[in-house]
């Protein structure tokens, strides 16, 4: 990415010297980045972030698909991206239809093929793997329900690309380079030869994402994504184990406690509890003193003083809600003085709110 | 953010199917039995509506209905999942004319 940062500072888009050499680099990483996510590299553009990627591969796709209809289905507990974009959907007037989860946040997938065969459906969203609670989706019978029905299929990967084979069957793709551990300000939108999309921004005469790709950036995602991908076979197990750890632990060491999303079928690195009568802002600070940079779904966290729209759908507990993502390289011992320090955490909060 | 008009997804007991803490019509027209003990938690935030709950649902005789009256949109979700954790029953939330909910909860045990 350094070596970039000298070669790749030029617009790709120029055509003098330098410009043909950060457009080479750009189409190096472009081929390398189609090729692990499993697709053409005329599919595969870059945006400006996972976002923007999702942003316009659902509003895009919408207006490609103007004259199949306005109904978009996507799933309760999509990224907050989806959802959005969504919004803006059902503001120019057309319509919505979220699809709910199981307790373990996982998309009925009955309900879903139902909601994609009626009528006027013009696309379809679903991720990979929920980004709160780590659970898996059912995207390969989704995936098979769109295709009867005829409509294409947005699966968001950004938190399973690289860690987990990305389904095939796809209309549209998206994910973010920061999550597999490339640098923040690179997303990916791929789009399948002969799905119809149209961008939703005004005429640009790049791409399909506006303006001048950060060619650096996104040589640093390809070659984060490469690595990542290799390392994956050794260190998703290993960090799965971890993750099974927390999830036994957990409700053994501290009392009311309650792990959430599927045990078995999840990322391997996500873990998400709640602890019954306990303030999440305050175990959040808490863990930060101890030197746990942990994120939660609980209200109180939230800029939007609403609890996560996960765990709602769910039907689980949103307050006093941690949210553990392990980093690559965690050590054993890192989790143990995480387990460590826990339970004394949440037993001085509760004593605080006269719980005892 | 947005989050109405639910299909599918789980059924558990009487909890709605689509969680929605915006004032929609809740999903029982009525509550059937009145509360014995109704527990005012309006402008408290959670998790102390649940403290309240799990403190005073002892002081109502077996099988009998506490109302939680709650305003903060946890609440919506988190005391029917108290109920499911502490197996007692969550009968239903019904909107207030001022906003909120009553939850009422049968205690089991």
């Amino acid at each position: 990415m350094v070596a970039a940062l000298d070669a790749g500072w030029a617009d790709p888009a120029r055509l003098y010297g330098a410009a043909r050499r950060a457009q080479m680099l750009l189409e190096r990483a472009r081929a390398e980045v189609a090729e692990l996510l499993g697709a053409r590299p005329d599919e595969v553009s870059f945006t400006s972030s996972g976002t923007q990627a999702v942003h316009l591969g659902v509003l895009g796709s919408l207006r490609g698909r103007r004259r199949a209809g306005d109904r978009l289905v996507a799933g309760a507990v999509e990224h907050s991206s989806v959802l959005h974009a969504a919004e803006v959907h059902e503001r120019d007037g057309g319509t919505v239809e979220t699809v709910g989860v199981d307790l373990l946040g996982r998309v009925d997938a009955g309900a879903f093929a139902e909601a994609v065969s009626r009528p006027g459906t013009a696309l379809a969203c679903l991720q990979t793997a929920n980004h709160e609670v780590g659970t898996v989706q059912p995207v390969e019978e989704v995936t098979a329900a769109c295709r009867a029905a005829g409509v294409p299929l947005l699966v968001d990967a950004a938190q399973s690309a690289g860690r987990l084979p990305v389904p095939p069957g796809w209309s549209v793709l998206t994910a973010s380079a920061h999550k597999w551990g490339g640098p923040a300000g690179v997303g990916v939108l791929a789009i399948r030869k002969g799905v119809r999309w149209r961008s939703p921004y005004p005429e640009d005469e790049r791409e399909r994402a506006p303006g001048f790709e950060n060619v650096p950036a996104i040589v640093g995602a390809a070659a984060a994504l490469r690595a990542r991908a290799e390392e994956e076979a050794a260190e998703g197990p290993r960090l799965s184990a971890l993750v099974d750890r927390i999830r036994a632990e957990v409700p053994r060491l501290v009392p009311d406690v309650e792990v959430v999303g599927d045990p078995d079928h999840r990322l391997p690195h996500i873990v998400t509890f709640s602890c019954l009568y306990v303030d999440g802002e305050a175990l959040l600070t808490e863990l930060d003193k101890a030197g746990f940079a942990i994120s939660s779904g609980s209200s109180c966290t939230a800029s939007t003083l609403r609890p996560s729209h996960v765990l709602e759908a769910m039907g689980v507990l949103t307050h006093g809600n941690v949210r553990v993502s392990l980093p690559r390289g965690v050590s054993e011992g890192d989790v143990d003085r995480f387990l460590a320090v826990l339970p004394d955490i949440v037993r001085r909060i509760r004593s605080t709110l006269g719980v005892h | 953010m947005w989050r109405r008009r639910t299909a599918g997804g789980h059924a558990s007991g009487a909890r709605p199917t689509a969680p929605a803490a915006s004032p929609e019509p809740a999903e029982t027209p009525a509550p059937a039995e009145r509360p014995s003990l109704t527990i005012d938690a309006l402008g408290r935030k959670c998790p102390i509506p649940i403290i309240m709950l799990a403190e005073q649902i002892n002081n109502v005789p077996m099988r009998d209905v506490v109302a939680v009256l709650a305003d903060d949109p946890a609440a919506y979700t988190d005391v029917p999942a108290w109920c499911r954790l502490k197996s007692h029953e969550h009968v239903g939330s019904y909107d207030l004319p001022q906003g909120g909910w009553a939850i009422h909860v049968r205690r089991n045990y």
